[in-house]
């Protein structure tokens, strides 16, 4: 019996032996072995303790294998390019380091407290994060270090498809921004004496179109143009001041419906043609939105008292502080949207704040050119458009397509007496405003799109115009048919056929005048 | 977006300027808790938020078995008592579709009525021609959330995996797209049942595997251009916002398991895309 048991024994182990054998064979492709590969599995799962171990072999399996791979790798390895994260985080390394402190310790730095301003959106349900915002912070410090301001506000942020912009509204001290200008101007000179050689030495047919007459721009700190904008896509990224924006520039972001792309300088590609690239269609909505959007308690603005008391009200276009301002119970703010007013002024559908008439303008032109033509009839004087006067409360804002201009929220309903009360736009989605005892603040964080309510219907292009009137010598007519045409020659003959007859007696008549005048002559 | 990493994860997805006030997210700490305990689900997701005029909705999703097929969605005004939403059927979503217009009001009890619209569209008596019944915003906001997670809810390639019974499962071992991976939008995928995968052709089909390509990927959206993927927050977050529905905001951490979508907008599908592209 023993015998038969080891040599049973023997068996078993001969068998585990020749087993093993064949684990250890390794495979002819990767030069591993299953023996191998077991043992490595298992350590690994002895090591990691997996929960349902057996459920995720498979991938153990795999990655064992995998890791493998990557430790037969040369040791001479590419340096790996630095990544779009390492570039950022290089850039943005410039934030976190502090200036010379003792220089600028004085002085009033206009730097807004994007702080506070985190910490009562957030009570709101509103923020780009803490962390975001702290950035944004030191970024709006960056900006103020270098450029001179007067005043310096944290806008929004407008969000594109590959990037978005922060957007910072500024306003530049006194007389440090007209050198700009005038460059401007000095190029747009040059290009119109280039124009005129061209004429010269090749002149073209001329168009008999006049283009109509443009509204002239805003000036500087005035309607739309009153505060200057500087955006950047990414806090430690360099902030780019935005062109100021003109009348055509807002009447055609008005018909038009387009996402931001991130590029500045990408084109605009819409019908009716917007003037200019991204950055002019930017500071547009930011002109469009800060004109709808931008309110603030009741009381916290009046009007300026200026000497010229004799001005209408509608006229008035400036406010300031009103130091009195005692703040507005919050029950009140969080109720009734006539306790909130609009603060900056109403954009008229000419694109501008303050209405220009241009007939008087085409007027002068005409008297330059008099001589060429006759004058025209005297244009009727249009009706100056008037907006809604500033300080208007929200109350009386037109609805769209039966939705509320407005909402109206508090920022808690379990402790009312510590909550903020603010209002959402639903006109301008992402734009909201707060208001805490004296403090107020506006922000937009959105697409830059205004809310429709309904499908966009997109501008038709004008019907062509005609080349030649239309009569019926060049319309298209039905083909005769034979009976028609045979009835035609019929009446034809006819005619012809009286009208030779008439012939023949005229010619009769005629023959015997001549004969008369004949014998005239010879007497 | 998983209740459990919510606190962590939200301010990944706040790019779009929307969040929760601090109330609101210590209410939800609580009360999802019960929630899940409540409904004896296996996972609670706070879906996002939609926008009311009057109020706002908060929707909360708890998950079963079945990751895909195993839900349900329930709504709250306050974030702490909790309803659920009723079942949507096609028919529902198309009648929600035919007659429930403009912002959400924030009453759930609210009727829209087929008859309201019909005085005042006027031209569209071909519309009001066919049967249609008044919806209520509870309806409508169960449809709505329906159509999101039908048309935009996204997740990374193997986030997820089918069993050999087709349950669908969270993939334990997934670790993360790396940085590469994840700048490429068809390495996302949408989290509903697959529609164009089978009309791939053969050779397309043999580059996937089987237990985590069941889903469509990103890219072959009929529409191009309807998703923005960008990298925030120093460039580690890769984030993903959906231009069809505004509001939606996908964020993943490459390299980590870290995912999830959120969903706080005004409710309204973006029709006028095509122009604005």
């Amino acid at each position: 019996m023993e015998r038969s048991v080891e040599s049973r024994d023997d068996q078993r182990r001969q068998t585990a032996v020749c087993f093993k054998a064949f684990l250890l064979k390794k495979s002819t492709k990767t030069n591993l072995n299953l023996y191998d590969h077991l043992v490595r599995l298992l350590i690994r799962v002895m090591n990691e303790r997996p929960e349902n171990a057996v459920d995720v072999i498979e991938d153990l399996s795999h990655e064992v294998k995998r890791s493998m791979l990557q430790e037969k790798q040369s040791t001479l390895k590419d340096a790996p390019d630095a990544t779009s994260a390492e570039l950022l985080a290089e850039q943005q390394r410039a934030l976190f380091s502090r200036g010379d402190e003792g220089a600028h310790d004085e002085i009033e730095t206009p730097l807004p407290n994007v702080t506070e301003l985190t910490y009562f959106l957030e009570q709101i349900g509103v923020g780009l994060g803490r962390e975001e915002m702290q950035r944004i912070l030191l970024a709006l410090k960056q900006l103020v270090d270098m450029q001179p301001l007067e005043r310096c506000r944290f806008w929004g942020k407008i969000l594109g498809i590959e990037g978005n912009y922060i957007v910072a509204e500024v306003e530049v001290r006194d007389g440090e921004d007209e050198e700009e200008e005038e460059v401007e101007t000095m190029h747009a000179k040059e290009k119109e004496g280039e124009a005129q050689e061209e004429d010269e030495l090749d002149p073209f047919p001329k168009s008999s179109f006049k283009p109509p007459t443009t509204i002239p721009k805003e000036p500087r700190r005035s309607g739309t143009n009153k505060f200057t904008y500087f955006v950047c896509r990414e806090p430690g990224l360099p902030w780019v001041r935005l062109p100021d924006v003109t009348p055509a520039q807002i009447t055609v972001a008005r018909k038009i419906r387009k996402l931001f792309t991130g590029r500045l300088d990408a084109p605009i590609v819409s019908y009716p043609p917007f003037p200019g690239n991204e950055a002019n269609y930017l500071r547009a909505q930011i002109a469009r939105i800060s004109a709808g959007t931008q309110v603030s308690p009741l009381g916290f603005y009046q009007f300026r008292e200026e000497e010229g008391e004799e001005e209408e009200e509608g006229a008035r276009d400036s406010v300031e502080e009103n130091p009195d301002f005692e703040g507005m119970p919050m029950q009140e703010m969080a109720e009734s949207l006539s306790a909130w007013v609009h603060h900056i002024q109403h954009i008229l559908l000419q694109g501008r704040c303050a209405w220009v008439n241009l007939a008087e303008k085409t007027e002068d032109l005409l008297e330059e050119d008099m001589d060429e033509e006759e004058k025209e009839e005297e244009p009727d004087e249009p009706e100056p458009e008037v907006g809604p006067p500033l300080l208007t409360p929200l109350s009386e804002d037109a609805e769209v397509n039966n939705t509320i201009p407005w909402s109206t929220r508090i920022s808690s309903n379990l402790i009312s007496q510590y909550a903020i009360a603010f209002v959402r736009s639903n006109l301008w989605p992402g734009a909201y405003a707060y208001v805490c005892g004296k403090k107020f603040e506006n922000i937009y964080i959105g697409w830059g799109l205004k809310f429709l309510g309904e499908g966009f219907n997109p501008a038709l292009p004008p019907s062509p115009q005609p080349e030649y009137p239309s009569g019926p010598e060049i319309t298209e007519e039905i083909d005769p048919s034979v009976q028609e045409e045979e009835a035609l020659r019929e009446a034809q003959e006819e005619k012809e056929a009286a009208l030779e007859g008439n012939d023949a007696l005229e010619a009769e008549d005629e023959e015997e005048e001549e004969e008369g005048e004949e014998d005239d002559e010879e007497n | 977006m998983d209740a459990s990493s919510l606190f962590s994860s939200l301010d990944l997805v706040c790019g779009n300027g929307l969040s929760l006030s601090s109330e609101q997210r210590a209410a939800l700490q609580t009360s999802m808790i019960i929630l899940k305990s409540h409904y004896r689900f296996n996972r609670v997701l706070l879906w996002g938020k939609i926008l009311g005029i009057k109020h706002d909705y908060f929707i909360a999703q708890g998950v079963g078995e079945d990751e895909i097929k195993d839900k349900k969605c329930l709504y709250s005004m306050n974030c702490m008592d909790w309803h659920l939403l009723p079942q949507v059927t096609e028919a529902m979503v198309a009648n929600v579709a035919a007659v429930a217009k403009g912002r959400f009001l924030g009453d759930p009890s609210h009727q829209y009525d087929p008859a309201e619209i019909r005085r005042q569209g006027g031209g569209d008596a071909a519309v009001g021609e066919n049967v249609m019944m008044k919806v209520s915003e509870e309806n409508r906001l169960a449809a709505t959330v329906f159509t999101i997670d039908k048309e935009v809810a996204v997740v990374p390639r193997g986030a997820y995996i089918r069993s050999p019974h087709g349950n669908v499962q969270t993939n334990p071992s997934f670790q993360g797209l790396n940085p590469t991976e994840a700048a490429k939008l068809n390495n996302y995928m949408h989290f509903s049942e697959a529609k164009t995968l089978k009309k791939k052709s053969i050779l397309e089909m043999a580059d996937l595997n089987p237990a985590i390509d069941f889903l469509d990927v990103l890219s072959d959206d009929v529409l191009k251009g309807s998703w923005s993927l960008q990298f925030e927050h120093g460039s580690k977050v890769c984030v993903i916002r959906s231009l069809l529905w505004f509001g939606l905001t996908f964020y993943h951490v490459p390299g980590t398991s870290q995912h999830g979508y959120i969903y706080m907008g005004d409710g309204l599908k973006t029709l006028d895309l095509p122009f604005m592209l």
